[in-house]
């Protein structure tokens, strides 16, 4: 801090993590309580910013999934299966009021165990949760008025398993609307960020919720596979990648098992010649740097209109080398750590895949930590749409930057990809928003905006993306045999 | 259309008993492909039963077919889904109007390849032009069911409206030619997809028909493509075709045939109708509910601003 030129440089502001206290080990919780697993094993969460151990956890074997799906099917026969749904909605009004109460120490958590900034963590992650559970709620006892048909009813235990690019709001997007329609769950979050989940099952203690109701099972992708492909659930849910939903819609097919996917994105963010362009650079930098880029609706294609592609680029450059990038508990944070050493080298590769296939590289000047998992803010330009990081899915702060002239080719190479999750229009005139929202293929259209989230609005991919809604009216179909 | 009923002068073995009478114009089942009526391009056909006691030759579908199918479907999603609702209401109530006219012809052949009598073949034929009637009716009513304006914390006008999926490929049921048919090819185009259709294997003339009716009533070439053929040669071709959307599973029992379907229906995540089981109990013999007409949509989410 010596150096003239660092002068007005933020002083370190970081979040104090003594609000939240870490055991040293977890076990699996199942039938209202931890217990140790039966066939399974232990291993460790990291922090991806600093690489500390966070906690040991258990990864579920075939016999503790046979336990907990039991356990599930007990409440479901029993206590929760037989309650009011006025008494169901009442007991999810509770967890999402402790959600609330205790909404610092989970946002705390979450950045420690995912490494995204506590900014978001506090701000997006958290308030949504609770915002989830409060509106799902209240669609417990009114399910006959929800457009479904009359009396519908719930399928019995949904699996599910979710990613940990947002480890508790994903959790919350699938325990809410189950438990809601009267469903009870097993439900197995990323193995590299249980911790929120674990504390989750807490608060289902704390909130007396019947044992059986809610299990939470840790582990990786095998164990994910077990619980996926276990006779005794009625229901899957997945959220994750293309390839892996994929598998798991081959594995369930000629059961009776209702299936809903949340999968991959390659979204167009589409920025016109009359957008403001503050504003748009503003929507480009959420869309693409929001949670490092590790977001499914991401928007990681950038459409500029070739008139304003100068100026566009010009403020884009401008405003990535004020982002801040390092410490995710502190306050003042925008881009946090990659989630993995596993993910940060897959973001490596498709970056150099860019390079070798010809498009230009830049990023700001960006001093990375020396710990932990890193990728700085990124973006391609002269990209075209059969270069590798114009179709697949990079899940990191990588933004690739195409150009089209009129609206109609805009939409031509918004769609041009075998997803269809999310998509951006950056524009001054209402009918042109209206008139490209009516031709994108993509399940959420954001106007002058990205990245938005609300438990009233549906969100799912066409296509490749996945099948099935999450949130509002539409979402309870998942969840329900109709 | 003489082979609607057996003139006195006919034999019941179909010959002309002598130099007064008139010998019936038989008619050839073909393919409808993108609003075209080719022979199957492999050359195969089958033989099925036809009115009158005659035997057809139906054309049996190929790979190529199929294919070809699926291009036609493609090609006429963008229009037929771009047209409006009241558009496409007015052109499948036009369905129902030509259908009403050939009623015999459907008759006789609903009552020859599903071996009912005139009259319960006539019920078949009558339902299945009122199911025609309701999808027309439903064509500019299904998003304000299934849309919503959603009450998002903060300054937008949030909305969600269906939208048709795509191309889907409907195996059609094997027992009910007509009525399973159209229950399950209306609702597909009601909402604004396309449709390959495999028509029941053993009982395809009605389909046939239908599709001569399709392409007189303002149906779009390439909207409903009908294949006839052997289920098991094409509908594995349809189920992993990289660009269809949807697959219904109508037409095959539940069992290993239908999971092996399912399983290459994954390659592009197609959205699956499960088998749902034929007879008396199938739901095309039903009084129609929204299931079929949802379950080609997808739901849209758009978030418009608010300001000034």
């Amino acid at each position: 801090m010596t150096q003239p030129s660092n002068a007005f440089d933020y002083a370190p502001a970081p979040e104090s993590r003594a609000v939240v206290a870490i055991k040293s080990s977890y076990g699996l919780f199942i039938d209202g309580a931890f217990v140790d697993t039966i066939d399974g094993r232990t291993f460790k969460t990291i922090s991806p910013a600093t690489e500390e151990v966070l906690a040991e956890v258990t990864e579920a074997g075939a016999a503790d999934i046979d336990r907990a799906v039991a356990a599930a099917r007990a409440a479901y026969a029993g206590s929760w299966g037989r309650m009011a749904p006025r008494e169901r909605g009442k007991y999810l009004f509770r967890v999402a009021r402790i959600l609330q109460e205790r909404g610092r120490e989970l946002a705390v958590l979450e950045t420690l165990d995912n490494g995204k900034p506590i900014r978001e963590s506090r701000d997006v992650d958290i308030p949504l949760v609770a915002a989830w559970f409060f509106h799902y709620a209240g669609w417990a006892d009114k399910l006959d008025h929800a457009g479904h048909g009359p009396s519908p009813r719930p399928l019995g235990v949904a699996a599910q398993v979710i990613p940990w690019n947002f480890p508790l709001l994903m959790l919350a997007w699938k325990v809410a609307p189950a438990l809601a329609c009267g469903n009870t769950v097993v439900l197995k979050p990323a193995e590299t960020t249980p911790l929120t989940a674990l504390l989750f099952a807490e608060i289902c203690q704390q909130a007396d919720l019947p044992p059986g109701v809610v299990n939470i099972v840790t582990g990786a992708g095998e164990t994910g596979r077990v619980l996926v492909e276990h006779p005794g659930v009625d229901k899957v849910a997945f959220t994750g990648s293309t390839e892996v939903g994929k598998m798991i819609a081959r594995s369930t097919a000629g059961t009776n098992k209702k299936v809903t996917l949340e999968l991959g994105g390659k979204a167009a963010n589409i920025v016109f010649d009359d957008a403001p362009v503050d504003q748009a650079v503003e929507g480009i930098v959420n869309g693409i740097f929001f949670n490092q880029g590790h977001v499914c609706c991401a928007g990681s294609r950038l459409l500029v209109q070739e008139n304003v592609y100068d100026e566009v680029l010009d403020s884009l450059k401008r405003r990535l080398g004020t982002l801040r990038l390092g410490d995710p508990m502190d306050k003042n944070t925008d881009i946090g750590a990659i989630n993995s050493a596993e993910q940060l080298a897959r973001v490596r590769e498709l970056a150099d895949i860019g390079d070798a296939e010809g498009a230009e590289r830049w990023s700001p000047p960006c001093k990375l930590p020396d710990k932990g998992y890193w990728f700085p803010p990124t973006l391609f330009t002269g990209v075209t749409q059969a270069h590798r990081i114009a179709r697949e899915e990079i899940f990191g702060p990588v933004l690739s930057v195409l150009t089209f002239r009129t609206p109609t080719e805009a939409v031509e190479k918004a769609n041009n990809t075998p997803y269809g999750l999310s998509a951006g229009v950056w524009t001054d005139k209402g009918s042109r928003i209206l008139w490209m929202a009516d031709r994108l293929r993509a399940g959420v259209v954001w106007a002058n905006t990205f990245n938005r989230f609300d438990p009233a609005s549906p969100f799912g991919g066409y296509k490749e993306s996945g099948f099935g809604r999450e949130g509002g009216r539409h979402g309870l179909e998942a969840y329900l045999d109709v | 259309m003489s082979d609607e009923t057996m003139s006195d002068e006919t034999m019941s073995d179909g010959t002309v008993s002598d130099e007064t009478t008139r010998l019936d114009v038989r008619k050839t089942y073909k393919l409808f492909i993108g609003g075209k009526f080719p022979r199957s391009e492999s050359g195969r056909s089958y033989p099925v039963s036809a009115p009158g006691g005659a035997t057809a030759n139906a054309a049996m579908a190929s790979r190529k077919d199929a294919r070809d199918a699926v291009v036609a479907a493609r090609a006429a999603f963008a229009g037929w889904s771009g047209a409006t609702a009241y558009n496409r209401g007015q052109v499948l109530y036009r369905v129902a109007e030509l259908m009403e006219g050939r009623g015999a012809q459907f008759v006789d052949e609903v009552a020859a390849g599903e071996g009912l009598d005139r009259a319960a073949a006539g019920a078949v034929v009558d339902a299945a032009i009122d199911r025609w009637v309701w999808y027309a009716g439903w064509t500019d009513k299904v998003s304000q069911v299934a849309g919503s304006a959603n009450q998002v914390a903060g300054p937008y006008f949030n909305f969600s409206v269906p939208e048709p999926t795509g191309v889907v490929a409907v195996l059609a049921p094997q027992s009910s030619s007509l009525l399973g048919l159209v229950s399950v090819v209306a609702p597909a185009i009601a909402t604004g997809s396309t449709v390959v259709v495999l028509a029941s294997e053993a009982a395809p003339l009605p389909a046939v028909t239908l599709a001569e009716v399709l392409a007189t009533s303002d149906v779009p070439g390439g909207v409903v493509n009908v294949l006839t053929g052997r289920t098991a040669e094409v509908a594995p071709w349809l189920a992993s075709h990289m660009d269809v959307n949807a697959i219904d599973l109508a037409g095959v029992d539940a069992g290993p045939a239908a999971t092996d379907l399912e399983v290459a229906a994954a390659d592009n995540l197609k959205r699956v109708l499960r088998p749902t089981g034929g007879g008396a109990g199938a739901d095309w013999v039903q009084v129609p509910d929204l299931t079929r007409l949802l379950a080609h949509l997808e739901i849209k989410t758009v978030w418009h601003p608010l300001g000034v």
